[in-house]
């Protein structure tokens, strides 16, 4: 086991100095700058200022004085706001996160339950209602659903204010992100709850005299769960890092809306720090899923 | 103690169905036997001739579209087939038990082996953890299993198809049923270790003194074990006897077919002579006698009517024509 993490720390790195590398060059290599959408600036000032950030450097040049910088933990300074990025980033991740997070548990508890629901009463009516429903569920866009539920909620029944800084209310932005992982962790559950219940060890448990509900949640869901760890873990990096489209609806001040401002402006070093700071949650949750797997499911090896 | 109570499980006229989307399966059609404790019956046949379904239909552990449509379970002179499914529980386990064809799928892999013995220990028992603990263990060393301590941390995916058969037949005898049922014990495991695996179930038998039911297609590991045999075909018993009724004395010209087609070693240079045909539809059942279609001897009669037991022998039975042909003959001679 220790091996194993060793290992993928390894591999870790290596995907880390390859996101920071591409993200770097591409980035470089969308026309414009951080600069150009200054009108009155003459000539001479974006030339002290491309001097003054070293954007005149030789870009591989450039990318060894980034790395160097963050990894004395040094993420830089917005080329838009001259503030210092990391606390900004952690104050937006705190939003991101905690929406995500919430969002996520709830589609994780409601869709493992609906879904076992779903296998339990395959071909009737709940069944079939949760079919359509969760059809309807990984149908829709998110921007399509948070805007539905902004107009009914907020506009027409107006029983949720619209998003205020002031007066945050997370209901809908969570509702929003919730629905289609609960939907599909539900056929995810309902596919793998089938499977497991057609087993052989589940007659094994009836015949031991292990009462219905405890074969159902314990010796099938125990193995019906393992596809849906598979799934949650790059899904919680995901999700936790933000949804553009919902945070943007919303005006929610996360990580999603700051990263798409980041790219309009050409804000090098922010950019650069929501990428590296993605890869590494999304690599650190592969990780956990990994462990976790281990954890549920004994026959997986790392070796 | 009346006849009845002699026994410790009665299968009164059995008949299980399977309801699919293309119609009623009748698996079973009436079967019928007495097990004494401390017996072994032995029930052959075919795939699809009922004999597994009726083991299951016995523990009451159908598949969710199999239902038993007719007949009595009695166990200790009680209909079990009338009990609420909280008695049926209690029952599982704890007086009667079961082992599987395949040990590969039959343990559930993502628990560790001590975890799945213990469970089904204090299902049945007030026993504490550790006291269960200890009883797995004593269970495993019993089954011929080394390093008990060892194997109870251990996963299914980590031992051996024969290790695992020993760690089921452990986990079917931890509450020491009065009935164990053997569904193909052997099938999945290699010749070897097949030996030992019965070898072990003759032996758990005299210590533990339970009733067993093997229930198999393979005639060698019935012959040295049973004091009964049933075959089975179409759902229906064909003949029953003793091992030497049954090998030497056979009665139904299905059992006489199954005996012709397996090799011996007294008879090496004959060609086998394997039964002609395919085994029947279970979903539309032949009229008359279920072997008929397939049957070399078939008379008119075995098409329209379906043939009673008759007794051919000291406990020695058969539901074939033939024989009241051959009793009729017979009296005509004198």
């Amino acid at each position: 086991m220790a091996k194993y993490i060793v290992k993928r720390l390894i591999m870790a790195v290596v995907a880390f100095i390859a996101v920071s590398a591409i993200t770097f060059f591409v980035m470089n290599l969308i026309p414009g700058g951080p600069f150009t959408s200054e009108k009155a600036m003459t000539k001479e000032v974006i030339a002290t200022l491309t001097k003054r950030y070293g954007l005149d450097k030789p870009i591989g040049v450039q990318y060894l004085n980034y790395m160097g910088n963050f990894l004395r933990g040094d993420w830089g300074v917005s080329l838009k706001t001259q503030r210092e990025i990391w606390p900004d980033l952690q104050s937006r991740f705190g939003v991101s996160a905690r929406l995500g997070l919430s969002a996520l548990a709830i589609a994780t508890v409601f869709g493992v339950i609906f879904g076992s629901i779903s296998a339990l009463t395959r071909n009737k009516w709940p069944d079939r209602l949760l079919v359509v429903l969760t059809t309807l569920g990984t149908a829709i866009p998110s921007f399509v659903l948070a805007t539905l539920l902004m107009l009914l909620f907020c506009m027409q029944l107006n029983l949720l204010p619209i998003w205020d800084v002031h007066h945050p209310n997370y209901i809908l932005p969570i509702i929003s992100l919730a629905v289609y992982p609960m939907a599909y962790i539900t056929r995810l559950t309902k596919t793998s709850m089938l499977d497991a219940l057609n087993q052989d060890y589940i007659t094994t448990a009836k015949a031991k005299g292990v009462p219905e509900s405890k074969i159902i949640f314990v010796h099938a869901l125990r193995n019906a769960l393992i596809p849906v760890v598979t799934y949650l873990g790059p899904e919680v990096a995901y999700i936790i890092t933000g949804s553009m489209v919902v945070e943007s609806i919303f005006t929610i001040p996360g990580m999603g809306t700051m990263f798409v401002q980041s790219i309009n402006d050409r804000d090098y070093p922010y950019i650069m720090a929501v990428t590296i700071f993605l890869a590494m949650l999304m690599i650190i949750a592969n990780l956990i899923t990994d462990i976790v797997y281990k954890i549920i499911d004994p026959r997986i090896t790392f070796d | 103690m009346s006849e009845e109570e002699k026994y410790i499980l009665q299968v009164k006229d059995l008949h299980t169905s399977f309801f699919t989307d293309n119609g009623e399966v009748q698996a079973v059609n009436g079967v019928n036997f007495n097990l004494k404790a401390g017996e072994t019956m032995g029930i052959v046949g075919e795939s699809g001739s009922g004999k597994s379904v009726t083991a299951y239909s016995i523990m009451q552990i159908l598949a969710e579209t199999g239902r038993v449509t007719q007949g009595e379970v009695l166990f200790n002179g009680e209909n079990i087939l009338k009990w609420p499914e909280k008695k049926l529980q209690k029952f599982r386990g704890e007086k009667i038990s079961i082992i599987f064809q395949d040990p590969m799928t039959s343990l559930n892999p993502v628990f560790s082996i001590g975890w799945q013995l213990i469970e089904a220990i204090r299902l049945h028992t007030n026993k504490t953890k550790k006291e269960a603990w200890d009883r797995a263990v004593e269970m495993l060393t019993l089954v011929g299993v080394n390093e008990p301590e060892a194997r109870m941390k251990q996963y299914p995916f980590e031992l051996s198809g024969g290790m695992r058969q020993r760690i089921m037949i452990a986990m079917s005898l931890c509450c020491e049923p009065d009935v164990l049922i053997a569904d193909e014990p052997t099938t999945a495991l290699d010749v070897t270790i097949q030996a030992q695996i019965l070898e072990l179930m003759k032996d758990l038998q005299k210590r533990l003194g339970m009733a067993i039911i093997i229930v198999t297609h393979d005639l060698g590991v019935i012959a040295s074990m049973c004091d009964e045999i049933m075959v089975m075909y179409g759902g229906r018993v064909c003949e029953r006897g003793s091992a030497d009724d049954i090998f030497y004395r056979p009665a139904h010209e299905y059992t006489k077919g199954l005996l012709r087609s397996i090799p011996r070693a007294d008879n090496m240079k004959e060609k086998l002579i394997p039964i002609g045909g395919t085994p029947i539809n279970m979903l539309n059942l032949p009229q008359g006698c279920a072997f008929c279609p397939r049957c070399a001897n078939a008379m008119e009669i075995c098409l329209r009517e379906k043939p009673d037991e008759i007794k051919v022998g000291e406990g020695h039975r058969a539901a074939c024509f033939m024989n009241v042909k051959e009793a009729f003959e017979e009296k005509e001679e004198a």
